[in-house]
């Protein structure tokens, strides 16, 4: 059982984490040519044409390169998380059909236009394709996010015994919930920032090889000002974030910053290496120090989580223990519950759900109607029911800090860059500086790097939860031979791995060529 | 009818004068979604609930597997 969920929850990394290559460049990548061919619009340029058209090239290589990549995700729900696949019910049918109608009407008849409509439709028509393109792969993120963000804040929903699917009751709750609206923007705009680090990579190698120089030095003033601006947003909603996790998934945030014992005042880990054998609840007496270094800024982990520098961070051992008061995101304030008592609360809601269903069976309207009561009173908690001990509510800590860490450090590296290229590029002076224009090349694959880790911060940092607090990943998996998984594994990973060098080769050659 | 006609002439037009690179592009494309739909969804990935052939019988499934 344990390698069945090990080697289902590994291939849907692998797939998730290939999926993610292609999709940040396509969503950020089309507001830049959007940009640009506003400027062809408003000036009649032909160079900008020409700038559009060689920037269309690489989107669309990343487009058909990444198309369908997800369609696989949604293959391993159905096959590997059946059980999961059935619980979450309508709620994820929803936003995922939406996705495709967008998806399948918007993109491919605007991106249609904006490829082959160049000599066949007005200016002003081609502008508006390039905009909806833009728009309708944005929007299509949307929806992927509000399905994501449901399973890391369940709302909106109602519980049915009867189908053992979860309803939705109410579009808004699960559409426009805090979680769902601060993903999408936090990750969106995380696209847009690796979109324009991308253009400035490959507008800093034409302006080392001595070509296109026009084309290079305003692509960089364009992706800088973009960049630049979605960073700061990045930022903000990064904060937003982090008051949201410490609210709804407080094991997360202690887990990034590898907090055993929760405090007031806490403060923020800026460097640091955990100590490998720290665990969970030792022994009075016995506690190790969860870190082997680490250089600390005072307070400011209780102003991330809690916008108060002496707010309280529950640690590991304090969420695991319960007793402390806690206020979550609706703004109730009571003491939270220990583990046992969480447990013991989802085996009621679970065995509720087992008699209801022998109730039914047997005609015995009342008894289905006591606990059908029960099973709501306590349904908050239903997932706890399949945690068989208190440790196994604790995520990879090592996985979450470091990525959240590497996350944090390169996005202000990436202040830092962008800041160096707005300076140079005003001055004219980025021709003579080689060592900012290799920064500019180095810096594509960092901003991946820390893109792919903020999503690992997201899904790896809510382990064993596939559903917050409802369904862990040992009852969401489905009976299929872990065999088969790991076939399916080495096969992904082939595929993948073709599919990412021929899109690289095929960009490179193209990017040789120029415009 | 007209609108029809025009619509089909710009996809036509659009596909057939279409540059190296697009061509390899979509070979790429159906290349994929063959592999993905006809091997890996035939033979890898059958929905495991697609043996329970009502929404009765499905849900049966799932809550015997949540409550064992």
């Amino acid at each position: 059982m344990e390698s069945l969920i090990t080697l289902s929850r590994l291939q849907f990394a692998l797939t998730a984490i290939y999926h993610w290559l292609f999709v940040p460049l396509t969503l950020g990548l089309g507001f830049i040519i959007a940009f640009m061919e506003t400027k062809y619009y408003r000036t009649g340029d032909e160079f900008w044409k020409r700038t559009t058209k060689f920037w269309m090239k690489l989107f669309a290589i990343n487009f058909a390169v990444g198309v369908a990549t997800g369609i696989i995700l949604e293959f391993e729900f159905g096959t590997n998380w059946s059980n999961y696949s059935w619980f979450v019910g309508d709620i994820f049918g929803a936003p995922l059909a939406i996705e495709g109608i967008f998806a399948f009407f918007m993109e491919s008849t605007f991106f249609a236009v904006m490829y082959f409509g160049w000599e066949k439709v007005s200016r002003k028509a081609h502008l508006v394709s390039t905009w909806l393109t833009a728009f309708g792969t944005n929007l299509s993120a949307v929806w992927i996010l509000v399905a994501n963000s449901w399973m890391q804040y369940p709302a909106g929903m109602a519980f049915n015994p009867d189908t053992a699917r979860n309803e939705m009751v109410s579009f808004v709750d699960v559409a426009l919930s805090p979680v769902a609206i601060n993903k999408f923007l936090h990750t969106v705009t995380n696209a847009y920032v690796l979109a324009s680090i991308v253009v400035i990579a490959v507008s800093a190698w034409f302006l080392l090889k001595n070509r296109e120089h026009e084309l290079a030095r305003k692509s960089i003033r364009i992706a800088t000002i973009f960049g630049g601006l979605s960073l700061v947003a990045v930022m903000l909603t990064g904060h937003t974030s982090s008051t949201n996790v410490a609210k709804l998934q407080p094991m997360k945030l202690a887990a990034m910053e590898g907090l055993y014992e929760g405090q007031k005042g806490a403060p923020l880990v800026a460097v640091g290496m955990l100590n490998p054998s720290k665990k969970p609840m030792e022994q009075a007496g016995q506690e190790q120090d969860p870190y082997l270094f680490s250089l600390s800024m005072p307070k400011m982990l209780s102003l991330l989580a809690t916008n108060s520098t002496d707010g309280f961070v529950p640690g590991i051992n304090d969420i695991i223990r319960g007793g402390y008061e806690f206020t979550d995101i609706k703004g109730n304030t009571y003491i939270e519950p220990s583990f046992e008592q969480k447990k013991a609360q989802g085996t009621l809601a679970v065995n509720a759900l087992k008699e209801y269903q022998l109730a039914k069976k047997s005609g015995n309207d009342s008894l289905m109607a006591q606990t059908r009561k029960t099973l709501d009173e306590n349904f908050k908690y239903f997932g706890y029911h399949y945690i068989e001990k208190a440790e196994d509510l604790v995520p990879p800590v090592g996985i979450t800090f470091y990525a959240f860490h590497i996350m944090v450090a390169l996005g202000m590296f990436f202040v830092l860059l962008f800041v160096l290229y707005y300076i140079y590029g005003r001055k004219n002076k980025l021709e003579d500086t080689p060592w900012l224009l290799k920064l500019g090349i180095i810096s594509v694959p960092l901003v991946y790097i820390c893109s792919q880790a903020g999503w690992m911060v997201a899904e790896v940092g809510r382990q064993p939860w596939t559903i917050q607090d409802l369904l862990p990943v040992n009852a969401a998996v489905s009976g299929v031979a872990a065999s088969n998984v790991a076939t399916t594994f080495i096969i992904f990973a082939v595929l993948f791995t073709a599919t990412l060098v021929i899109e690289l080769r095929i960009m490179f050659t193209q990017i040789k060529k120029g415009a | 009818m007209e609108t029809l006609k025009r619509i089909w002439l710009f996809y036509y037009e659009g596909f057939t004068s279409m540059t190296p690179m697009g061509k390899t592009l979509w070979v790429i494309i159906i290349v994929k979604l063959i592999i993905m739909f006809a091997v890996l969804r035939l033979f890898f990935f059958k929905p495991a609930l697609a043996n329970y052939n009502t929404p009765e019988a499905k849900s049966h499934a799932v809550i015997e597997n949540l409550t064992k």
